[in-house]
């Protein structure tokens, strides 16, 4: 026992040294590299913060090629980024986060606007985000959240949104889709036109929505105007009586047992949808794709009121100055050259700045992702996937179409916390 | 069992010697109430660090004020009061909260029933059945099992066997038992209760399998030489023996099925609210306060119940 004691007396000193020494270590190194006797030129790293949706590795590994910057990835839920940056903005340099979060993260001064006139392209960025219309010239709908409305910061710090353009842009655009139904033909195996259709008795117990209170309500908004209950002033901005009258109609639904499950992330939805659980959804562009990869049909449908948008982009956290400001706006200015936007645009996303987009495409791909029109030859993905065959035309059609046939865009709420509470009685419910 | 004087007297001179300090004489006058301090002192220590703290903190934030985007350290009652919102006015209908709250509490009895009734069999099999030690050792590791999957895979892995198209319901149909498939396999209250029990029979398992283990095999000798029947040894010595284990396993079931609702969302379909998914939502939302002052009231209603269950049955005597 005694000896036992004294050894543990030893082990405990060396392992108090080695901590003590890692510590420092971690503490000394800063960023590490793999490589801690390069010492010379600091590397070049941006922590970057946001959903997957244009995480992808290949990304920044030619990220790295063209700039030199290493990208560190950082994952959450929609949800995750925005307590992140509330909780700990120096945990990261770079946000890319959607437009609907920013009316909570700029009062909060923990992201630092970026300056356009750094932005090599921006005078490129597609009317969508600048004017609120398409390339053709088609107005889109701007209920909720729409990009537009929270672009521009009036000053450098300033905490209010700018109508007029300003040089302080919040969120450099990055990436943005259309929404709408995703359906299993081969189960309703009729047409589906429209938004009213989700809560169809007929399809009791083969329907789902999304459990995310800021993108759910707004589906469950087009379902109630669709059904002709009623018709929202805003409905991105709702007042009470229109929070209570939206959730007692769903929870109406959910208690007649139309709903089979309430999804929250992407794999969620796939499966859903994939087993046959469900029959018609909320979806997302990419988890459509997902389920049809499987062999099984599933189409994104569009629907005539049309489509619920979102939109992300992307700033800097206020810890970043100096080297690493210089990097990130080399690191946006290299996002929007072209690479990136080709890669987006062939998951089904779209592309802020579309010039370079289109340059980085084959004219084949372009014309089947962007112009509606059937491919002329098979379609892949970035991973080198069989997304489509020749022939086929992508759902809902062109860009003018699609994007031109937004109705509402994601959103946060005047009453946001009393809707949150609602959301939540109506999943209780 | 050692008692704890035992273990004192055999730890203290060797504590002593170990130390290099003090010197023999001196360490005679170290009394026993400081070596006992010292003994429990790191423990003690940890667990203030690590949990008193942090609830104090919680308590404390759960009466602050908060806005879209910030806590604001003022004396507020909003995270109470925004929790209760029209729960007087809807009486004597049940508001969100009340219900939700009882749904929990539904589930934690039901999985605890189950649990138990399960878990003391296993346990009773294990200890009485089982002779050799490698043998209750590896199928007792086979209770672990449902921990190996994380809970994306385990949702995943019940839709094939629970779902519309899956294997329970193309099996009752070929029987010509049902020819519609069965709903409430799936995405059900039953699917929750069903994942829970599969989960957590286990933490039932282990402390009762280790009270039985613990009783002195001449006792139930003792029992049938007296004449008992199977049934009266089982209720008037085993049962009363095995009692702190099937305490120890009950406070270990009601607790994680009071706070859990990740398997309750992914099984219930995140259509069945759980008290502690009311808290996930605040988080989410970032009111911080709300999330911890339901916490709180989760927190003392779960206390409630483990008092109730120490009041039957004396741990601390028991062990």
């Amino acid at each position: 026992m005694t000896e036992t004691t004294r050894k543990t007396g030893v082990s405990r000193r060396t392992l108090l040294k080695s901590t003590a020494g890692l510590a420092g270590l971690a503490a000394g190194s800063g960023a590490i590299t793999g490589f801690p006797y390069v010492m010379s030129a600091e590397p070049k790293v941006l922590r970057y913060l946001g959903t997957a949706v244009n995480e992808g590795d290949d990304i920044s590994k030619q990220c790295l090629k063209d700039t030199g910057i290493k990208i560190e990835y950082i994952t959450a839920t929609t949800d995750d980024v925005t307590k992140r940056v509330m909780t700990q903005p120096n945990s990261f340099d770079v946000l890319d986060t959607e437009y609907f979060s920013l009316k909570k993260l700029v009062p909060s001064g923990n992201i630092l606007a970026l300056d356009s006139k750094k932005i090599k392209e921006f005078d490129n960025i597609t009317p969508v985000f600048t004017k609120g219309e398409t390339p053709g010239g088609k107005k889109i709908g701007n209920q909720g959240t729409a990009p537009w409305k929270v672009l521009y910061l009036e000053g450098k710090d300033s905490k209010t949104f700018s109508k007029t353009p300003t040089e302080f842009v919040t969120l450099i655009p990055t990436v943005y889709n259309a929404d709408t139904l995703g359906i299993r033909p081969d189960l309703i195996k009729r047409p589906i036109s429209t938004w009213a259709e989700l809560l169809n008795p007929e399809f009791k117990g083969k329907a789902s929505i999304l459990n995310i209170p800021s993108i759910g309500i707004m589906d469950a908004a087009m379902v109630v105007e669709a059904t002709g209950k009623y018709k929202y002033a805003d409905k991105g901005n709702m007042t009470k009586e229109e929070i209570d009258l939206t959730m007692k109609v769903m929870t109406e639904a959910k208690k007649a047992g139309q709903f089979r499950a309430f999804w929250k992330d992407f794999n969620e939805s796939v499966n859903l949808m994939a087993s046959g659980e469900t029959v018609i959804q909320s979806m997302w562009s990419p988890a459509v794709t997902k389920v049809r990869s499987m062999g099984i049909a599933c189409t994104f449908q569009p629907l005539k009121e049309g489509y619920r948008s979102w939109a992300s982009g992307f700033c800097v956290s206020k810890g970043v100055s100096g080297a690493k400001l210089d990097w990130a706006y080399e690191f946006v200015n290299w996002f929007l050259s072209g690479y990136a936007g080709a890669y987006l645009n062939r998951q089904g996303y779209y592309s802020a700045v579309l010039s370079t987009a289109k340059a980085n495409m084959e004219p084949y791909e372009w014309a089947y992702w962007m112009e509606g029109k059937p491919a002329e030859k098979d379609i892949k993905a970035p991973d080198g996937s069989l997304l489509e065959k020749a022939g086929a035309v992508r759902d809902g059609g062109s860009y003018e179409d699609r994007m031109g046939g937004v109705a509402c865009w994601n959103a946060v709420m005047d009453e946001n916390d009393y809707m949150v509470r609602k959301w939540n009685e109506f999943i209780a419910a | 069992m050692d008692t704890s004087e035992d273990i004192l007297q055999q730890a203290s001179p060797d504590l002593v010697r170990g130390s290099e300090t003090a010197r023999p004489a001196k360490a005679a006058r170290l009394s026993p109430t400081f070596i006992s301090w010292l003994q429990a002192g790191p423990m003690m220590l940890v667990f203030l660090a690590f949990f008193l703290i942090p609830l104090v903190f919680v308590v404390i934030v759960s009466f602050w004020d908060y806005n879209e985007y910030q806590l604001l350290p003022a004396f507020s009652g909003r995270g109470y009061t925004d929790t209760f919102e029209g729960c007087i006015a809807q009486l004597p209908d049940l508001c969100t909260i009340a219900k939700t709250y009882l749904k929990t509490l539904k589930f934690c009895l039901l999985v605890w029933a189950i649990t138990l009734f399960i878990g003391f069999w296993v346990a009773y099999f294990l200890a009485f059945h089982i002779k050799s030690k490698t043998w209750q050792m590896g199928l007792s590791l086979l209770c672990t099992i449902p921990f190996w999957t994380s809970n994306v895979i385990r949702m995943i892995a019940w839709i094939p066997l629970l779902g519309r198209n899956g294997l329970v319901n193309s099996g009752l149909i070929k029987t010509g038992l049902i020819n519609q498939p069965v709903e409430w396999l799936l995405f059900s209250e039953f699917s929750v209760v069903l994942a829970l029990v599969h989960l957590f029979t286990f933490f039932m398992v282990v402390p009762i399998f280790n009270s039985m283990v613990r009783i002195d095999k001449s006792l139930i000798e003792a029992a049938y030489d007296a004449g008992a029947t199977g049934f009266q040894t089982l209720v008037n010595v085993i049962i009363p023996l095995t009692k702190p284990g099937i305490v120890i396993g009950s406070i270990f079931v009601i607790t994680i099925v009071m706070g859990d609702f990740i398997t309750i969302g992914v099984m219930g379909g995140q259509q069945i609210a759980a008290a502690g998914k009311i808290i996930e939502t605040r988080v989410n939302a970032l009111q911080f306060p709300a999330a911890a002052a339901n916490a709180v009231i989760l927190l003392v209603i779960t206390f409630m119940i483990i008092t109730m269950m120490s009041r039957i049955v004396d741990i601390k005597k028991e062990l």
